[in-house]
Formats: C-alpha cells, sequence, structure tokens
C-alpha cells in the first residue's frame, strides 16, 4: 500500500459523513438532521501507525455529475483524494449504491462504510455484509457514526484498500448490477410502524403538516423569548449588576472622570452613575452587550434549531413553505439558509450554496441580508424597542417582514428566469440526542463568544477615537440632509450607522444613549437593519455572488434602506 | 392506467413508468432514486400546485409540481 495523504468522505447527503468525520478527527464540526448541512469541505487530521493524513469531509452529492455549487465542490475534491470513504446510509441501500459505482469507476482506492447501522435494526432491514463485501469488491464496514460503532474497525482496514480497474458502464447497466446486488444481500422483514414515522406522514400532509408547522414555529418562537428573557432577568443581569458594578464603579473612582482612558474603559457617566447600556466604555457597554444582552438569545436560539435541526424538521418546513416562497422567486428549501441567517447571517449566507442557480442565489442573499436580521441584532432590538413597549416591536419586525414579501415579489417579477422545482429528500424523524445537541450548542456558542467580542470591542473603541478626533462629527454634519432631514434622526446617529458595518448588535445599542424618541428609536433600528449586512457577512456574500452581483444587491440594500426609512418618517 | 404523478391519489401505490424532461432532470431524478421500473407511494399533495411527496422504499422525497408533472406512473385502477 502507499502512503494515504488524504482521505475523503464521500456519500449522499445527509448519510451522516460529518458524524464520521468528527468522530475519526475528534474535530467540532456541525452535524444535523437534514440535506445540506455541509456546504464547504472541512478537514482534520488522523493518526493512523506512523501516519498522519488528512480526513476531508465533503459536501454530500447524489452523483459526481454536479447539480449545484455544494456538489461541485465535491466533485472537483475527488481529484485531490488518495483514498474514498464512501458513506453509505445502510437505510438505504439501492439509491446509495449507485454513487459508489461512479465512484469505483473513477479507479480510486474505496472504502465503505455503511452508516446508520442501527437503524437497519430497527426497520427490519437485514444486510449481509460479507456478501456485499464480496459483490462490491471492496471492503465494507458497518458503522455508526452518532455512537462511533465500528469506526475502528473502518480505519483498521485503511491498509486494505486497493483501487479496482473497472470499466465505465451505462447508468442503466450500473441500477441492473445494483439491483442484482441488493437482492442478494438485503432481506427485509416486516416492522410496525412507530410513533414517529406516523408523525413523520402527518407532518407532511398538507392539512395537518401546517398546523404541525405552525404549532412548531409558535412555540419555538415563544421558548427562545422565554429561555432568552429568563437568563437575562435572573441571571446576567445580576451577574453584571451585583457583581460588576462594584469593581467598575472602583476603576472609574480610581482613573477619575474627564480622561481618555476613562472614556475608553468605563466610558461617559450618566446622571454620574456608570449604565451598562449606555456609557460605551470597553469594561461596561462593551462586555455587557454581547454577554449579558445578546448571548442568553443565542443560546436559547441555537438551543431550539439544534433540536430542530436534529429531529430532520427543518426539510418538511421547506416542503410546506415551498408554494409561498415560490412566489418569492425561491423555492421551499430556501426557508433553510434563512433560518440559519436568523442565528447569524454568514452560516445562513454560507448555506445559500444549497440552492441552484445564480438568480435564486442573488434573491436569497439580497432577501436575507435586507430583511433577516440575526439574533444577536433582534436580541438588541427587544432589548432596546421592546422597553417602549411590544407594539413598537410588532412595527420594526412587520416592517422587515413585509419588506420581505413585497422585494421577493418584486424580484421575482423583475428577474428573469424562473424559480427551479423543489426536488429534496426528506429524512425521518430521529429523536435529537441530548449530548449531540449540547455539543453543536457549545461550538456555536464559542464561536459566537470568538467572532463577535473582539468585534464588539473594536467597534466601541473605533467610535471612542472617532470621537475623539472628530471624525464622527464631520460625517454627521455630510450625512445630516439624509438622516435629519428624510429620516427624522439626529445627526449623531450617524455613530451607529458606521458601526453597523463591523457588528449590527452593538450599532443598535448605540441608539441607546441619543435619548431618541419611540419613533426614532423604530427608524434607527429597521434601518440598520436594512441599509447593509455586517462586514463578515458581506465578506461571504462577496465570494458566494460574485463582486458584480453583491454591487447589485448592495446598491438595493442602500435605497432600500432610504425608502424605508423615509416611509416610516412619515407615517408613523 | 398511466398518469402523472400529480393525478395520483394520495396513499396511491404505482411504478414509474416513464420520465419526461432533458438529460440534466433525468439523471437527477435517478440518483436520487426516482426512475423507471421502481414502484412508489404517494404520501401527499400540497395545494395550490404544491409539492408532491412520494415514498420510494425508506425514501421520502419532495418533488416541485412541475417536475411531478413529468413523471409518469403505471397505477392499478
Amino acid at each position: 500500500m502507499k502512503d494515504i495523504c488524504r482521505i475523503l468522505l464521500m456519500g449522499n447527503p445527509n448519510v451522516g459523513k460529518s458524524a464520521i468525520f468528527s468522530r475519526l478527527t475528534g474535530a467540532r464540526i456541525v452535524i444535523s438532521n437534514y440535506p445540506g448541512t455541509t456546504v464547504e469541505f472541512t478537514q482534520g487530521q488522523i493518526k493512523i501507525g506512523s501516519q498522519r493524513p488528512m480526513v476531508i469531509d465533503v459536501p454530500g452529492t447524489y452523483t459526481l455529475e454536479p447539480t449545484c455549487k455544494a456538489e461541485e465542490v465535491a466533485v472537483q475534491m475527488l481529484k485531490t483524494g488518495d483514498l474514498v470513504v464512501n458513506v453509505v446510509n445502510a437505510t438505504n441501500l439501492e439509491r446509495n449504491l449507485y454513487l459508489t459505482f461512479q465512484l469505483l469507476e473513477k479507479n480510486i482506492p474505496v472504502i465503505v462504510a455503511l452508516n446508520m447501522w442501527d437503524e437497519t435494526k430497527h426497520q427490519g432491514i437485514h444486510i449481509d455484509v460479507k456478501k456485499l463485501e464480496e459483490k462490491l469488491e471492496v471492503p465494507v464496514v458497518p458503522t455508526c457514526g452518532l455512537t462511533g460503532e465500528g469506526i475502528k474497525e473502518l480505519v483498521d482496514r485503511f491498509p486494505d484498500v486497493e483501487p479496482l480497474k473497472i470499466k465505465p458502464s451505462t447508468d442503466s447497466e450500473k441500477w441492473e448490477r445494483i439491483g442484482d446486488i441488493v437482492e442478494e444481500v438485503q432481506k427485509l422483514t416486516h416492522h410496525h410502524h412507530t410513533l414517529l414515522e406516523r408523525l413523520e406522514e402527518l407532518s407532511i400532509k398538507p392539512f395537518t403538516g401546517i398546523i404541525i408547522g405552525i404549532a412548531i414555529i409558535y412555540s419555538s418562537f415563544w421558548a427562545i423569548r422565554f429561555i432568552g428573557e429568563g437568563l437575562i432577568t435572573y441571571m446576567f443581569e445580576p451577574l453584571f449588576e451585583k457583581g460588576w458594578l462594584p469593581l467598575m464603579n472602583k476603576l472609574s473612582a480610581f482613573l477619575g472622570e474627564q480622561n481618555f482612558l476613562h472614556t475608553v474603559l468605563i466610558g461617559n457617566l450618566i446622571e454620574s452613575e456608570i449604565n451598562f447600556g449606555q456609557s460605551f466604555g470597553l469594561l461596561t457597554t462593551g462586555l455587557f452587550v454581547p454577554i449579558a444582552m445578546v448571548l442568553p438569545y443565542i443560546f436559547s436560539f441555537y438551543l431550539i434549531l439544534g433540536i430542530l435541526e436534529d429531529f430532520g424538521y427543518l426539510p418538511r418546513l421547506a416542503v410546506l413553505v415551498d408554494n409561498l416562497m415560490h412566489h418569492l422567486g425561491l423555492h421551499g428549501f430556501a426557508i433553510i439558509p434563512m433560518m440559519l441567517g436568523l442565528g447569524c447571517n454568514v452560516p445562513g449566507a454560507l448555506a445559500i450554496r444549497i440552492l441552484e442557480g445564480r438568480r435564486e442565489k442573488f434573491i436569497a442573499a439580497t432577501l436575507m441580508a435586507v430583511a433577516i436580521p440575526c439574533m444577536a441584532q433582534i436580541a438588541m432590538i427587544i432589548g432596546l424597542v421592546g422597553q417602549r413597549g411590544g407594539k413598537y416591536l410588532a412595527i420594526v419586525f412587520g416592517t422587515l417582514f413585509l419588506l420581505l414579501i413585497i422585494k421577493g415579489l418584486i424580484f421575482n417579477k423583475v428577474l428573469k428566469g424562473a424559480s427551479p422545482e423543489i426536488l429534496i429528500e426528506i429524512p425521518p424523524y430521529r429523536l435529537p440526542q441530548l449530548m449531540a445537541v449540547f455539543k453543536k450548542l457549545w461550538m456555536r456558542l464559542y464561536g459566537f463568544l470568538k467572532e463577535a467580542l473582539p468585534f464588539v470591542l473594536l467597534g466601541i473603541l473605533f467610535v471612542n477615537i472617532l470621537h475623539t478626533l472628530k471624525v464622527i462629527e464631520f460625517f454627521s454634519n455630510i450625512f445630516a440632509p439624509v438622516l435629519s432631514g428624510l429620516w427624522g434622526l439626529p445627526k449623531e446617529a450617524i455613530s451607529a450607522l458606521i458601526v453597523g458595518f463591523l457588528r449590527k448588535d452593538i450599532a443598535v445599542g448605540m441608539l441607546g444613549p441619543l435619548n431618541l424618541t419611540t419613533k426614532q428609536l423604530v427608524i434607527g433600528s429597521t434601518i440598520l437593519a436594512i441599509y447593509f449586512p455586517c462586514i463578515a457577512t458581506f465578506v461571504v456574500l462577496i465570494r458566494e455572488l460574485g463582486i458584480k452581483d453583491m454591487c447589485k444587491s448592495a446598491i438595493i440594500m442602500v435605497v432600500l434602506a432610504i425608502l424605508v426609512g423615509v416611509v416610516l418618517n412619515l407615517i408613523l | 392506467m398511466i398518469v402523472d404523478l400529480t393525478k395520483m391519489h394520495t396513499g396511491e401505490s404505482g411504478v414509474i413508468e416513464d420520465i419526461h424532461g432533458g438529460h440534466g432532470v433525468i439523471s437527477r431524478l435517478q440518483s436520487m432514486g426516482i426512475r423507471p421500473g421502481k414502484k412508489m407511494t404517494k404520501v401527499s399533495s400540497h395545494f395550490w400546485r404544491g409539492p408532491q411527496t412520494i415514498k420510494i422504499d425508506k425514501l421520502r422525497l419532495a418533488i416541485g409540481f412541475g417536475m411531478a408533472k413529468k413523471i409518469f406512473i403505471n397505477v392499478k385502477r
């Protein structure tokens, strides 16, 4: 056997490649129960004897003739591998073997991981592994990625793998051979429908599906709010008020007011007291906003999303909303990037890859960037606007929602081409495993803290410096006609718009100290959501859409922000 | 008799007879397990020309209305 340097994990979507990858490398990656979770390849190292080859988790693909960007990535990766671990869903042997044969014909070494082995037992499927191995002429190892069963055996057999010399065959020849093999190695026995299976059917039938869908969405939002608010009120606010404030008061007294260091670290005293929401020092607002105001909501959102993902609900939601999404120039599957975007626009923007065409991607990206605020921003809007009354929250989110619909309708009419048809596999429901849910939640929380904290702190530092240098004053005078004239905001609000390029949460927070009227606050936070994505999202979108489409999208955003601001200013 | 997928009744089973359309559509459907000769059951059909959901072996798939029109199934009626 020659040295193995790069091992590719390949297979159909949603067969558990990422779970096996995580088992092999110990790396933390997002694993969910829907096709298209992994859109970019992830790599990690494993140790086999004295070798340390790279393992690459390749996005799922049904065929080596790519039909979307994620599949293209998969096919390109194939050329770079020395060994392919073909992950096969054991409960769908026939369909999965099609890709296996395509891989075998590429004459590179292939080993088959017969994954989800545990599920075959519940479903009355019996597979003769030995016989399958004889038929395919490559090693076949039953595995269960989630529990780790069979992973060691899989690695142990890597050295046995040799490339086959198979002549290319036509599709019908492939299916014929697959048919014969499945006939010989697989036996099905009758099994009783479980409660989950009944629920599966009910949730994709139109009437019951819509009722279940509304119930799930409603209770999800309720739970996110309940958990988020609870954490803030009973945990994080007391923590800051009782634990951190006394320390900060001492520091403030020690530094003495009216000097640069005090301004940077503590910020301005509001009525000669530190105000975590409005002081805008690095150690006060800089920590309070991301940790006490935003983190609780990030926690509750990703907890609920993680449960829905692992349960396998999202593809069903995609089917239910397919019809509505067609009117917006998209199809149902686009609901998945949108849902991810509610957490953070960056993974949302990445997930746009699961959509097929340039038109769809453009629509989805522009809709998301304008009308889907991320959870950090939502938390801040709830915190700030919510104080003035629930009605005003409804105005902000209602405006964004209306904008989403109207813009989608217009795009669908104006942009040439039709929205492609939905074609997705609906995975079975699986009861989420507590450990897996919390592992994923922890990964996302860690990701948030790692990305958000530095940017929030940087944003605050940046604004303090700009203030001291009078740069903000300069810009606020330039933009005063738009800000005051069109939107009715004080010209100082420009600082929020500037910081909004860095982070939207802290930008909304900057509206706090401006003593805005309720109307101004509503207009300000709505515009902050619309006018431009944060820098992190922007960078991803440039990569996914290309510079040209992104510029078009950006122009639309700015124009919409101006329009919506004017309209709200007139009607409120 | 042969009907397209949208004309099948919910709960009805049949054998896929033919798929019309370009090479791209056919090979994509086929790679997902939807191909002539396979037995399938229609699970549901959504309102206003919405997606059709079907079951093939243990697989559940959702297919847009327009695409479903191109899939012809031999049903016993």
